[in-house]
C-alpha cells in the first residue's frame, strides 16, 4: 500500500517538528527517514502510523485520506525503537497479539505464528519471555510481532539502535532479505547514514522539520540537493572560497563555475568528499595546494589520510586506494600536493 | 522501605566509626526501637491473653457488639477499599499517561486527604450529612427521595460506558446505532433515565417520607473511611505507571487493541505488584481509621461502632482485656501487613523507592 | 514517552472525567462545606470560637508537643538511620521493619498500649512512676505518643541519602586530616541535612492532626490535656457546629500551609542534592 504525505505540520509546544512536509511511498519500497536528531523523522513516522495526530495536512494510505482514524484502525505494523515488547507475555503470546484483538481462532493464531517464528528464527523460543533474550532476538520479535496481523505498511523507528555493531550488521542485511521476500511497504526511521544506504531502496534526508531530499542512495551521495546534504552524508571537506563571474576561486586554485553570472564577488564555501581529492608528490599542475601529513589511518580497503594545508592550516582528509598509496610512499611528515578532481559549490537561487 | 544490605559495612569501608561509638549507637538505636516500638507489640498480646484463652475468645468473638464491630469494620473497609482502587486506577491512568492543564493541581488535591486532621475530615461529612447539616433535614424528612435519581444517574452511566467501550468502530460498524455515538448516548441517555425513574417509582422500590441516615450509619463511615484512604492507591499507582511508561499501551494499540482490551491485556499486567502494595498499605489505613469514623459514627454501640472505635468504648468501659483484645486482632493485621509490604519490595525493589519519591508528605495526620 | 497526544491512548475524557467528579464530591465538597459552614459566622463569632482560653490551650499544646515530639524524633530517626545504613548485626532487618510499624499499627492501638504501659502498674510505668516521670495522662505522654507515630518519617527521608553518600567524602576528610567526629560534622552532616528538615516537617505535620492515639493517654483534660482535634469532638458533641468548624478552618489552614512549606523544601533538597 502506498503512503503519501501531503504538507503535514506538527508542533510540540514552541517546537517545530514538521513543517509543511509531504512525501511519497510507493508501494512496495523500502524507505528510510534519515536525519540527525530533532530532524522531524520520527515524529513522520508516528505521524503515519497513527501514534501522532498532525496539526494540518493529511496522510493516504493507497489513496485513504486516513489522517483522522486512530492507530488502532489503520492496518500498520509499527516496531518501537525499545522494541515495547509485552513483558508478561511469552515470544508466542506476543507475536500472536494482534491476530488474538481481533478475534482470529486459535488455530489460526497458532499456524501463523509458528510461521513467523521460522521467520525469524527463533524456533523453540516461543516459550521465552522477553527478558529472557537478546536485543537483537527481542528485536526480531518485535518485528514478526509487527508482521503478524499482515499489515499493508511497516513501520520501524531506530529498529536497530540499542543494538551492538555486529549484532546491527548482521539485522540490516536480514531486515533487507526480508523485505525483499515479504515486499510490504517499509518506512524506518534512522540517524546511520550507512544504515540508511546499506537497507534502503530510497532515502529521505530531514532536516529541521524539513525534508532537504530524496533520491536513491547513490543520488543523494553523488548529487546531494545542497550542503546540508552533503556534508550530513559521508565525510566531507570543506574549503573557503569566493564567487567571481564565471568561476571560483577556493584555495588559490581556480574553476570554472559558469552558473555564476554575476558581477560582485561573492564569498562561498567548496565542499570535496575525502576520495575526490588527488595527492601527488611533485607538483604535476599549477591547480594544487601544498599540504603535509599529519596523520595516516590504514582502516579497511582504503587509507585515510589526514593533512594539514601549508597556507591555512586547515586540516583536510583524503582517502586513497592502497594502490596509490603504495605508489606515493607517504610518511607522516611528507609533503604533498592536493588538487581537487571534483569541487561541489551549493548557491541560493537568486531567481524568485 | 527497608534499607539495603549496608554498603561495605565493615569490610569495604576506610572510614569506620571506632568500635565504642558502634557499639553504643547500635545499642541506643535498638533501645529506641525496642522501647517504642517493641514492647507495646509484645504489651498488646501480653494483655489480651492474660487472663488466659478462653477469656481471650469469649471476648472476641462471644461479646455480640465486639462481634459486630469486626463485622462493621469487615463491611466497610472493603467498600472503601473497592471505591478507592477503582478511584486509584483511573486517575493514575488519566494523571500518568496524559498531559493536560491542570494536571499537577489534580495531583496536589490528590494528597489532600492526607494534611487534614482525620477529626476534621469526619466533621466535614457532619456538616453536610448531618442533621443539623446541610442536607441534614432533607435527608431526615424524605431521604430516599435522592435514591431513584442516583440509581437512575447510575444506571445511565453503566449502560453508556459498556455503549462506548464496546460498540464495534470503523469498519464493522454498519448499523446506524454504532455509527453516531454522541447522537446514541444523548437520546439513550435521557430516555434509559426515564425508564429506571419511572420503573423505580412505579415499584415503589424506595420508601417514602422515610429519614435516610448517613451520619451515625454504615454509609457516613464508608464515605470517612473512603475519604481519608483515597489517595493510597493513586499515589502508589502514578509513579509506577509512569515508570512503566506508555510504549507498551501504546503498542497495543497500535496492533488493533480497543482500550478495554489493552487496559487487562497489557496496563493491568505490568501494574500488577504495585496495585497490591496500594492495596496493602490502603486497607491497612482502612482498617485503622479512628478520628474521622469517630466524628461520623455516633458510637451506638453494637451498630456503629467500627473495631478501632469499639477498643475506645471498651477502654472507657474499663474493660481492659476486652480492649486489648480487640487490638490485638489490628495488631495481628499491623504485622502481616508489614510482612505483605517487605516482600513485596523484596521482590520489586522499585516499589519502595518510587514511593519514595514523594515521601509520606502523606502519612501526616493519619487518625 | 509518556508525553502522548491524548487522543492516540484511549480512556482519557472518561478517565478524567470520573477522576474529576470522584475528587468533587469526596474532597472539594466537603472542604466546600466547612469553609462554607466557618464563612456564616460572623467574625466576632469566629473570633470567640477560635480564641478561647481553653482553645489557645489547645493550640498551644497541639502544637508545642507536635514540636517537641518531630525534635526528638529528629535525633533519634538521625540515629536508627545511621545505625541502620551503616552497621550490621543480628536482626538488623526486624529492626529495619519494625520501624514501619507506627505506619501499619491502627493509632487506637498505640494510644491504647500506651496509656497501659505508662500507668504506674504499667511495665514501664512501674519504674518510671517512682522516679517522679508520670507519661499516663500527661502532656509527656502525649509527646511519647507523638514521637511513636512520627518515628518512622525521619528515619525513611534520611536513609536513602545516607545509603547513597559517597564513602570517598569521608576517606576525603580523613585524609585532609579531620577526626571522625569532624568528619561527621562537616561533610557527613550537611549532606543529611535537608533530609533532617524535611522529615523534621514530616513528623510535625503528622503530629499535628493526630487524634486517636492521643485520645487514650492524655485523659483529655481541658487547659492541661486536650489537644485541638479533642476540642473539636467536644463542640460538636456540645452542637456547636460552627465552632468546631472554626477551629477546625484554623487546624485546615495550618495544615494546608505545612503541606506547601513540605513541598517547598522537597524542592529545595533535591536542589541542594545536585
Amino acid at each position: 500500500m502506498s503512503i503519501v504525505v501531503k504538507e503535514v505540520s506538527k508542533t510540540f509546544g514552541r517546537f517545530v517538528a514538521l513543517d509543511k512536509v509531504s512525501l511519497e511511498v510507493p508501494e512496495g519500497t523500502l524507505v528510510a527517514l534519515l536525519g540527525p536528531s530533532g530532524s522531524g523523522k520520527t515524529t513522520l513516522l508516528r505521524i503515519i502510523a497513527g501514534l501522532e495526530l498532525p496539526d494540518s495536512g493529511t496522510v493516504l494510505h493507497q489513496d485513504v485520506d486516513i489522517t483522522h482514524q486512530s492507530a488502532r484502525d489503520r492496518k500498520v505494523g509499527f516496531v518501537f525503537q525499545h522494541y515495547a515488547l509485552f513483558r508478561h507475555m511469552t515470544v508466542a503470546e506476543n507475536i500472536g497479539y494482534g491476530l488474538r484483538v481481533r478475534k482470529a481462532p486459535k488455530a489460526k493464531i497458532r499456524a501463523r505464528v509458528g510461521e513467523l517464528l521460522r521467520l525469524i528464527r527463533l524456533e523453540g523460543l516461543e516459550d521465552r519471555y522477553p527478558g529472557q533474550l537478546s536485543g537483537g532476538q527481542r528485536q526480531r520479535v518485535a518485528l514478526a510481532r509487527a508482521l503478524a496481523a499482515e499489515p499493508s505498511v511497516l513501520l520501524l523507528d531506530e529498529p536497530f539502535g540499542a543494538l551492538d555493531a555486529k549484532v546491527r550488521q548482521e539485522l540490516r542485511q536480514w531486515l533487507r532479505k526480508l523485505h525483499q521476500e515479504i515486499n510490504v511497504t517499509s518506512v524506518f526511521v534512522t540517524h546511520d547514514q550507512e544504515e540508511a544506504f546499506e537497507v534502503a531502496d530510497h532515502v529521505v534526508v530531514m532536516n529541521h522539520g524539513k525534508i532537504e531530499q530524496i533520491g536513491t542512495p547513490a543520488e543523494v551521495f553523488e548529487h546531494p540537493a545542497n550542503a546540508f546534504v552533503m556534508d550530513f552524508l559521508g565525510n566531507v571537506n570543506v574549503f573557503p572560497g569566493r564567487l567571481e563571474s564565471g568561476k571560483a576561486v577556493v584555495s588559490g586554485l581556480e574553476v570554472d563555475y559558469p552558473s555564476y553570472t554575476h558581477a560582485e564577488a561573492q564569498d562561498t564555501v567548496a565542499y570535496v568528499r575525502p576520495h575526490e581529492l588527488v595527492l601527488q608528490n611533485q607538483r604535476e599542475s599549477d591547480a594544487s595546494i601544498q599540504a603535509r601529513v599529519l596523520h595516516v589511518n590504514p582502516t579497511g580497503s582504503r587509507i585515510k589520510v589526514e593533512l594539514r594545508v601549508l597556507d591555512s592550516d586547515q586540516v583536510i582528509n583524503a582517502e586513497l586506494t592502497t594502490e596509490r598509496f603504495t605508489e606515493l610512499a607517504l610518511r607522516t611528515g611528507d609533503v604533498v600536493y592536493v588538487s581537487p578532481s571534483r569541487v561541489r559549490i551549493f548557491t541560493a537561487d537568486y531567481s524568485i | 522501605m527497608t534499607a539495603k544490605t549496608p554498603r561495605a559495612a565493615g569490610a569495604r569501608r576506610s572510614q569506620q566509626d571506632p568500635a565504642w561509638v558502634r557499639w553504643t549507637l547500635t545499642a541506643a538505636a535498638l533501645l529506641t526501637v525496642g522501647v517504642l516500638v517493641g514492647v507495646p507489640v509484645v504489651n498488646v498480646f501480653y494483655e489480651a491473653l492474660k487472663e488466659g484463652l478462653g477469656t481471650y475468645v469469649q471476648n472476641l468473638f462471644f461479646d455480640p457488639d465486639t462481634r459486630q464491630a469486626i463485622v462493621l469494620t469487615l463491611t466497610v473497609v472493603p467498600i472503601a477499599l473497592a471505591a478507592n482502587i477503582i478511584f486509584g486506577v483511573v486517575a493514575a491512568w488519566a494523571i500518568a499517561r496524559f498531559r493536560f492543564p491542570g494536571r499537577s493541581l489534580l495531583t496536589a488535591l490528590i494528597d489532600l486527604p492526607f494534611s487534614v486532621s482525620p477529626v476534621v475530615a469526619g466533621l466535614m461529612f457532619v456538616l453536610i450529612f448531618g442533621l443539623q447539616g446541610y442536607l441534614g433535614p432533607f435527608l431526615r424528612r424524605d431521604g430516599y427521595a435522592v435514591m431513584p435519581y442516583l440509581i437512575s444517574l447510575l444506571g445511565v452511566l453503566v449502560l453508556s460506558g459498556v455503549y462506548v467501550f464496546l460498540r464495534p468502530k470503523q469498519p464493522k460498524a454498519t448499523l446506524v446505532r454504532w455509527r453516531h455515538p454522541f447522537l446514541v448516548v444523548s437520546v439513550g441517555s435521557v430516555a434509559v433515565f426515564a425508564v429506571l425513574f419511572a420503573l423505580q417509582q412505579h415499584f415503589a422500590v424506595w420508601p417514602k417520607n422515610a429519614s435516610l441516615k448517613i451520619i451515625f450509619n454504615t454509609p457516613g463511615l464508608v464515605l470517612a473511611t473512603a475519604f481519608v484512604t483515597f489517595p493510597f492507591v493513586a499515589r502508589e499507582l502514578i509513579p509506577v505507571m509512569e515508570a512503566i511508561g506508555a510504549d507498551e499501551d501504546l503498542a497495543a494499540v497500535s496492533l488493533g487493541a480497543t482500550g478495554w482490551q489493552m487496559f487487562w491485556d497489557v496496563t493491568v499486567p505490568n501494574i500488577k505488584w504495585g496495585l497490591v502494595y496500594g492495596i496493602i498499605l490502603c486497607n491497612a489505613r482502612a482498617m485503622g481509621e479512628f478520628g474521622a469514623v469517630y466524628v461520623v459514627s455516633g458510637h451506638i454501640a453494637g451498630q456503629t461502632d467500627t473495631m478501632p472505635l469499639r477498643i475506645e468504648k471498651l477502654f472507657q468501659e474499663y474493660n481492659l482485656p476486652g480492649s486489648f483484645a480487640v487490638a490485638s486482632l489490628l495488631t495481628l493485621l499491623a504485622i502481616l501487613t508489614l510482612i505483605a509490604k517487605t516482600k513485596l519490595e523484596t521482590k520489586v525493589p522499585s516499589l519502595a523507592n518510587l514511593s519514595r519519591k514523594r515521601p509520606a508528605v502523606g502519612e501526616a495526620a493519619k487518625s | 514517552m509518556a508525553s502522548v497526544n491524548r487522543r492516540v491512548l484511549p480512556g482519557f475524557s472518561l478517565t478524567l472525567g470520573y477522576t474529576v467528579f470522584y475528587l468533587s464530591i469526596l474532597v472539594l465538597l466537603p472542604i466546600v462545606a466547612c469553609f462554607l459552614k466557618a464563612g456564616s459566622l460572623s467574625f466576632h463569632e469566629f473570633w470567640h470560637a477560635v480564641w478561647t482560653e481553653r482553645a489557645r490551650a489547645a493550640y498551644l499544646l497541639t502544637f508545642g508537643a507536635a514540636f517537641a515530639a518531630a525534635v526528638a524524633n529528629v535525633i533519634l530517626g538521625l540515629l536508627l538511620a545511621w545505625v541502620l545504613v551503616r552497621y550490621s548485626f543480628p536482626g538488623r532487618k526486624v529492626v529495619d521493619s519494625l520501624v514501619d510499624l507506627p505506619l501499619a499499627l491502627p493509632t487506637a492501638v498505640g494510644g491504647l498500649v500506651y496509656a497501659s504501659l505508662y500507668v504506674e502498674k504499667g511495665w514501664l510505668g512501674r519504674f518510671l512512676v517512682p522516679l517522679g516521670i508520670k507519661a499516663a495522662y500527661s502532656r509527656l505522654g502525649i509527646v511519647l505518643v507523638l514521637i511513636f507515630v512520627g518515628l518512622p518519617f525521619v528515619v525513611r527521608t534520611v536513609q536513602p541519602v545516607l545509603e547513597d553518600l559517597d564513602p570517598e567524602f569521608e576517606d576525603a576528610g580523613a585524609s585532609l586530616g579531620g577526626t571522625r567526629w569532624q568528619t561527621f560534622r562537616n561533610i557527613i552532616f550537611p549532606t543529611v541535612r535537608p533530609a533532617l528538615v524535611t522529615g523534621f516537617a514530616l513528623a510535625l505535620a503528622r503530629g499535628i492532626g493526630e487524634y486517636g492515639s492521643v485520645v487514650f493517654i492524655s485523659g483529655n483534660m481541658p487547659y492541661k490535656t486536650e489537644i485541638a482535634p479533642i476540642l473539636i469532638v467536644a463542640r460538636l458533641e456540645e452542637f456547636a457546629y460552627g465552632e468546631a468548624t472554626a477551629i477546625a478552618v484554623v487546624l485546615l489552614v495550618v495544615s494546608f500551609s505545612m503541606l506547601l512549606l513540605i513541598n517547598v523544601l522537597e524542592r529545595w533538597t533535591v536542589r541542594h542534592d545536585r
